[in-house]
């Protein structure tokens, strides 16, 4: 049997043009040995939600710093789950105000990184949030 | 219901899912694959290498978009390689393919290379009879043309896109590496950047020194051109000579007579028998393979592992040669 691979789509959603962060992040897991499907730009939450269903990934990261996040990663939330990925993780990056944290946790969000914020941490996050996979 | 079913009814997450254990090679996967057989081999399989750069992504985003206006279903699968070093991956294909985001008569999966190549082409094998057996008409494979994996996987595909961009340089390189051969059209992209005469007249070259029998037609006063005819006869058996298509992926030009190659292509496969006698090699290698798999596995279950090593030690130590060595292995397996 193969070696089972975390896979992680990391997304840009809204309308900000900084990928910067995306890569980033999407450059430190595919060090820590993970399959990162990245998107680009300006992708919509259906965009994002059809992809993570397509790929079959573990677990979402999302990179905003319009300030949209209210608006855009609940909306990616409520997609994953009328998918039937309620079980995929969702972590957010970006400019987020403090007080917005706890209430995107409630609505799901597995953890907001800041700026500054580890890679290492990043990684093992997800690791230990997906338990099957090495 | 089990995983298979579900493909065959339409359902994408269990699609997506399926895949996944098809690429890990798990037992449910594997069992799936085999429930999902019989309905195979219908598809159309399109396979599109090339060096990276010359613009494959978005000629196939391209692609798909013309086959979505007759209404076909295609599945993109989307090889890149994996770091040797950690064994990840980044992605990146569906970035150029954001065009068909939305439309559920499309599904792009992207797959990283992972360790072994010949792993791969079984791996890639089996995600295409997947899309196959999930009813989709077309389905394409991309790949980096970089050496043997993608000369394996474009033996999966019926039609074969080599994809060339002038400036590269790739000519020769796409030549040495033997990605020529494979091609069953040779798709000149970027043709709006300059150079693109120079990359056609090398490419009619090399098709010269392939295929032989164009002399044929430098006999009939047609030498450097690309024949008329896309097909000749020898020996009374039809052959197929690649043909050349320039296009300009990003402004969606020269597609309608890709399109038309394609179906020339297609259609040459079903006139001369190649469509049926390509899917035998194929079924030949995959069932070849098994079966090497299987017996070896047989073999280790009846011949103690100690056996084995002993036998092995006394090749290290050149007191028996390898082929000696697994005569007597055999000898017991025997008795």
């Amino acid at each position: 049997m193969t070696e089972r691979k975390i896979r992680v789509l990391v997304a840009k959603p809204g309308l900000d043009g900084h990928d910067r962060g995306a890569k980033v992040v999407a450059r430190a897991l595919r060090d820590a040995g993970m399959e990162v499907i990245y998107t680009g730009l300006r992708q919509t939450p259906e965009m994002i939600a059809e992809a993570a269903l397509q790929e079959d990934v573990d677990a979402v990261g999302l990179s905003i710093l319009s300030g949209a996040h209210m608006a855009l990663v609940p909306r990616v939330v409520e997609l994953l789950k009328t998918n039937g990925q309620q079980d995929v993780k969702v972590f957010v990056g970006g400019i987020i105000p403090d007080e917005d944290v706890p209430r995107l946790k409630e609505m799901g969000v597995m953890e907001v990184y800041g700026p500054g914020a580890s890679t290492e941490k990043v990684i093992s996050d997800i690791r230990s949030a997906i338990p099957t996979a090495g | 219901m089990n995983l298979a079913q579900s493909v065959l009814n339409g359902d994408r997450l269990a699609l997506a899912r399926l895949l996944s254990r098809v690429e890990n090679t798990t037992p449910e996967g594997l069992a799936a694959l085999d429930a999902l057989f019989p309905h195979t081999g219908k598809a159309h399989l399109l396979g599109v290498t090339g060096a990276p750069g010359t613009g494959k992504s978005s000629l196939v985003n391209q692609l798909a978009l013309h086959y979505r206006k007759q209404e076909k279903k295609v599945a993109i699968v989307a090889v890149d390689p994996s770091s040797p070093f950690t064994g990840g991956a980044v992605l990146g294909d569906r970035v150029r393919m954001r065009d068909l985001s939305g439309d559920t008569g499309v599904f792009i999966r992207s797959m990283a290379s992972r360790g072994s190549l010949g792993g791969l082409a079984q791996a890639t094998a089996g995600v295409v009879q997947v899309f196959d057996a999930a009813g989709f008409d077309v389905i394409i494979i991309e790949t980096v043309g970089a050496g043997q994996s993608e000369v394996d996987i474009a033996r999966l595909a019926h039609t074969t896109l080599v994809v060339e961009a002038p400036g590269l340089g790739d000519d020769i390189q796409a030549i040495k590496a033997g990605i020529l051969e494979i091609a069953d059209i040779l798709v000149i992209n970027k043709a709006d950047h300059s150079g693109v005469d120079a990359t056609e007249r090398a490419l009619k070259t090399m098709l010269e020194l392939a295929h032989p029998v164009r002399r044929v037609f430098q006999h009939h006063g047609q030498a450097f051109e690309v024949p008329a005819h896309h097909t000749i006869e020898d020996n009374g058996r039809l052959l197929w000579i690649p043909l050349i298509r320039r296009t300009v992926a990003t402004e969606a030009k020269g597609l309608p007579e890709l399109l038309e190659a394609i179906d020339l292509h297609t259609a040459y496969l079903r006139e001369s028998g190649d469509w049926a006698r390509r899917e035998e090699a194929r079924l030949e290698v995959e069932f070849d393979l098994l079966l090497r798999e299987k017996l070896v596995e047989h073999f280790r279950q009846q011949v103690p592992d100690e056996v084995v090593s002993s036998l092995f030690a006394e090749t290290l130590a050149r007191r028996l040669a390898p082929r000696e060595a697994i005569g007597q292995l055999l000898q017991r397996m025997k008795s």
